[in-house]
């Protein structure tokens, strides 16, 4: 079988987020980057796919230059080869993002076949826009379930459970599908160092598509207002028990 | 003119109709409208209902499943999408804020659209309290609209406090130190009825299960108190906790960003302090 992940190159923004001088983006100087938990779900789940199936695994991302460094961390995890389409660090929208992997993934399929299943995650970390997972799944005119925490192949369908309040959603679609994962679908095993080193030796086909004009253009970004809490020491140590259930009592809670 | 707005029993799609009623006179579509749960058939009848009435926009809930019919609507008509805003003006292009990062940032932008897309975050503006709006038709879905749909549903085995729901949570993070490490946690848990909560570090070491975690890829609480053992409070964590009443943190590290961000802390070792106030507790009883 064939199986894809898309995934994003977002920061690592730690404590407190910094934006540049313009607004317009995330200070990410002293940042290191990583792909969004839910996205890093989809690529385990792809590997132990093909690693149970045998086929051909895929990583695709749309991004600059330096998210080789993460289609190498996907390709560390076990998938077989990577597709960059480089970007010049500016953003695409929702919809030209969706556009450009939707070609990449037609050029694929027509060279190397059918993908059987496409993981996405279900929200990107940075921009939360919801939307390229569907984009897609119309696009190739394929079915689409969204925010999956677990996923079960059953011949030529697959069944999906999605969260809900008070348990999970289930869906069964026939192959080949789209599906959109949350983190917490499975538990990413830790990259080895033999793991590591194969994937510097594995493929990456680079490409650059051009940019369309953006139909939801940002025009500036903003740290929300603190929440205005003001902590207050309860003190150190064993000894700020007594404060702390007084604390509790007074919330109501003991 | 008129705007239509995808409706569901929550709070965030009468905040939806806050933000519409500013695009004209809003009419309603149902989630549930067609039954069991099929985003596409809903998708499909709302791109009907927005034609046949010539609407100036559609409104949506910021919820998992608002997001996800308004991006498959998007998708169905070519259009832009903007998902959880928490302010529009109406206008060509319409501006509008939008969360991004969970909450931890927003995003002024401007949508060019003929037919603007827009959910509204849940929890960030006031809901509607206005007349309910006049529900549209809907017909029988297409064949081809019901290929995804729900056919089962299946409840959670584990029986504990619901994260989501708790009062209390007692949440550990790296700092707790190992899996075996958590018995001061649940110890305490326990006695405060609370769940238990824990940062990504944890999940990631496989020391508790990711339904435990807390955080933009996590859970969204909103207890009465929040108790924080030996996390950091990066930003994605604090996502999750938008909704906490009052935050306890417990750090070694009086520095930490959580530190900073809490109601009250406690300086040094969560391993003494820990079972140190579930001592406190029992004398008390
Ligand atoms: C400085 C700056 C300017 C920006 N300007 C704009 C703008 O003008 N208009 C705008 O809409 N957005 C803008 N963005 C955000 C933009 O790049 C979005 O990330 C893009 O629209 C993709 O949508 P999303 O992240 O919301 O995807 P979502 O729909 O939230 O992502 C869902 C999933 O799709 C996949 N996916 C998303 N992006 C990619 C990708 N690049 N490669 C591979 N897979 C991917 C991932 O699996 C992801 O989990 C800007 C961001 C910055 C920092
Ligand atoms: C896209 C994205 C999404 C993410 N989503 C989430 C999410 O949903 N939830 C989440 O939690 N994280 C999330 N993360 C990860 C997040 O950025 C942090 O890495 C994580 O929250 C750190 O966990 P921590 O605070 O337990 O560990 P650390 O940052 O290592 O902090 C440990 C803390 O424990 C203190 N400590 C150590 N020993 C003791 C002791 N004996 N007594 C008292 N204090 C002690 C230290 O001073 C320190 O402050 C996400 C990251 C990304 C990039």
């Amino acid at each position: 079988m064939r199986v894809l992940a898309c995934i994003k190159r977002v920061p690592i923004t730690g404590g407190r987020i910094v934006l540049a001088e313009d607004a317009r983006a995330i200070n990410t100087q002293h940042l290191a980057f990583t792909m969004s938990p839910h996205e890093e779900c989809g690529v385990e789940e792809a590997a132990r796919l093909i690693e149970a199936h045998k086929g051909d695994s895929v990583v695709l991302t749309l991004g600059p230059p330096e998210a080789t460094e993460q289609l190498r961390d996907a390709m560390a995890l076990g998938i077989d080869r990577a597709i960059h389409l480089q970007t010049d660090g500016q953003e695409w929208d929702g919809e030209a993002t969706a556009a450009a992997l939707t070609d990449a993934i037609r050029a694929d399929e027509a060279a190397s076949g059918r993908f059987d299943i496409i993981f996405l995650g279900n929200e990107s970390a940075d921009s939360g826009g919801f939307q390229v997972g569907a984009r897609v799944a119309y696009a190739l005119g394929r079915p689409l379930v969204t925010g999956l925490k677990k996923v079960t192949l059953d011949g030529s369908s697959v069944r999906c459970e999605q969260e809900v309040e008070g348990g999970r959603d289930v869906y069964v679609v026939p192959l080949p599908a789209v599906l959109t994962v949350k983190e917490g679908l499975n538990l990413p095993r830790y990259p080895s160092v033999p793991g590591r080193m194969r994937a510097r030796s594995k493929p990456v086909a680079v490409s650059t598509p051009a940019r369309p004009a953006p139909h939801l253009e940002l025009v500036r970004l903003a740290v929300p207002a603190g929440q205005g809490r003001r902590a207050e020491s309860l003190g150190a140590g064993a000894a700020a028990a007594p404060a702390v259930v007084e604390m509790l009592q007074k919330a109501g809670v003991v | 003119m008129t705007v239509l707005v995808l409706m569901d029993e929550s709070d965030a799609s009468r905040q939806a109709l806050t933000l519409a009623r500013k695009f004209g006179e809003p009419r309603s579509m149902r989630m549930d409208a067609l039954g069991a749960f099929a985003p596409d058939a809903i998708a499909a009848a709302l791109a009907e209902a927005a034609s046949e009435l010539n609407v100036a926009a559609v409104f949506g809930a910021g919820t998992d499943r608002g997001n996800e019919v308004m991006a498959r609507l998007a998708a169905r008509l070519g259009l832009p999408f903007a998902a959880n805003c928490i302010a529009v003006t109406p206008g060509d292009p319409v501006t509008l804020t939008r969360l991004r990062w969970g909450g931890s940032l927003l995003e002024e932008a401007r949508l060019h659209s003929p037919r603007p897309l827009i959910t509204v975050a849940p929890h960030t503006i006031p809901a509607d309290s206005g007349p309910a709006p006049v529900e549209v038709d809907v017909k029988p879905p297409a064949e081809a609209d019901l290929v995804v749909r729900v056919v089962d549903h299946v409840s959670p085995s584990n029986g504990g406090v619901s994260l989501a729901e708790a009062k209390v949570i007692v949440s550990g993070g790296r700092g707790v130190g190992s899996k075996e490490g958590f018995a001061i946690i649940e110890d305490l848990a326990g006695l405060l009825g609370a769940a238990v909560g824990c940062s990504r570090a944890v999940t990631s070491a496989g020391w508790r299960p990711h339904s435990d975690q807390v955080g933009q890829t996590g859970t969204k609480v909103a207890p009465e108190v929040y108790i924080a053992c030996g996390i950091s409070g990066a930003t994605q964590h604090m996502a999750g906790l938008k909704g906490a009443k009052r935050i306890l943190a417990i750090n070694s590290d009086p520095q930490a960003p959580l530190m900073l961000n809490a109601d009250y802390t406690v300086t040094g070792d969560l391993k003494e302090i820990v079972p140190a106030i579930s001592a406190e507790i029992r004398k008390r009883r």
